[in-house]
């Protein structure tokens, strides 16, 4: 019975590890996809300026609150704006963003594909 | 003929490109948040400055006046030379000036305003500037006007004679 308590009390103290090292997990994916205002050109992970300190401390409690990776970016999005994000979304101001690699690539492809033929 | 048209296509294309890089080159690359005005007041919970009660933002702004909620610090230099203004705007009795104390120390905190006066009605003690990123502040001194829980102006930076005389028209 005894080991059988031990057991439980082990495999309690680990599960909750498990949930703080996701967490954790989720925290650096999060704030390396957010861009720190006030040192432009670095992401709030990576910085240690105070703002950025201050969304790190934003982004843990909202996780802690149950909020999911993207209500934590609408969040910020809601208050700072697209910019805020690297990754952005695909939107009416965005789309050329998107859609050209894919123009490039398929008009590329075509014409590889046209002269590798004529080639032939 | 298509000989001929593919230098002409060729250079085309390498013009755009230049013209749209070179009017690249002009802009700057700070990027400032879109100031946006006429938004609801987030909603947040906050720690009050003298008992460090946990307050809801509805019970800030519960009445029908207008507030200017001021994000401050005391070792912010901008803020020394607007808090004059802060003074003579909180003599309006139309306007309550509320205050978000961010990322200070409460002696420092209390020592500014010995010194220079309190002008604020309540003070939220945002110690970690969480706070103030709700309000999608990113330094300070940043203000925001509100009338019935609706954010009516926004001014990033200090206040001025010039700012503080366009609030007054408006809240007359």
């Amino acid at each position: 019975m005894k080991t059988l308590k031990l057991f439980f009390i082990i495999y309690f103290i680990f599960s909750f590890n498990h949930l703080k090292a996701s967490n954790d997990n989720m925290k650096s994916k999060i704030t390396k996809n957010l861009r720190c205002l006030v040192c432009q050109g670095q992401s709030v992970y990576d910085s240690d300026s105070e703002f950025a300190i201050s969304m790190k401390v934003l982004v843990d409690k909202k996780l802690e609150e149950g909020f999911s990776e993207i209500q934590i970016y609408d969040f910020f999005k809601e208050r700072y704006g697209e910019w805020i994000l690297y990754d952005p979304e695909l939107n009416k101001n965005t789309y050329i963003l998107w859609i050209l690699p894919m123009l490039i690539f398929l008009i590329g492809g075509a014409i590889i594909f046209k002269n590798f033929n004529f080639k032939k | 003929m298509k000989n001929k048209l593919l230098p002409i296509f060729i250079t085309s294309i390498f013009i755009i490109v230049f013209i749209f890089f070179y009017r690249g080159l002009q802009n700057t690359n700070i990027y400032i948040p879109e100031i946006k005005i006429n938004n609801k007041i987030p909603s947040f919970k906050g720690n009050l400055f003298d008992s460090n009660e946990v307050t809801n933002s509805s019970n800030l702004f519960n009445t029908d006046k207008f507030y200017l909620l001021n994000i401050w610090s005391s070792w912010c230099v901008p803020c020394r030379k607007e808090h004059v203004l802060l003074m003579n705007l909180r003599k309006n009795k139309k306007l309550e000036v509320i205050g978000i104390n961010y990322k200070d120390t409460k002696i420092n905190a209390e020592n500014f305003l010995a010194e220079l006066g309190n002008p604020y009605k309540k003070i939220i003690f945002d110690k970690e500037g969480i706070n103030a990123i709700e309000w999608g502040a990113y330094g300070v001194p940043e203000s925001f006007l509100i009338k019935d829980g609706i954010i009516i102006k926004r001014y990033i930076g200090p206040l001025n004679k010039k700012l503080t005389k366009e609030i007054k028209s408006i809240i007359k």
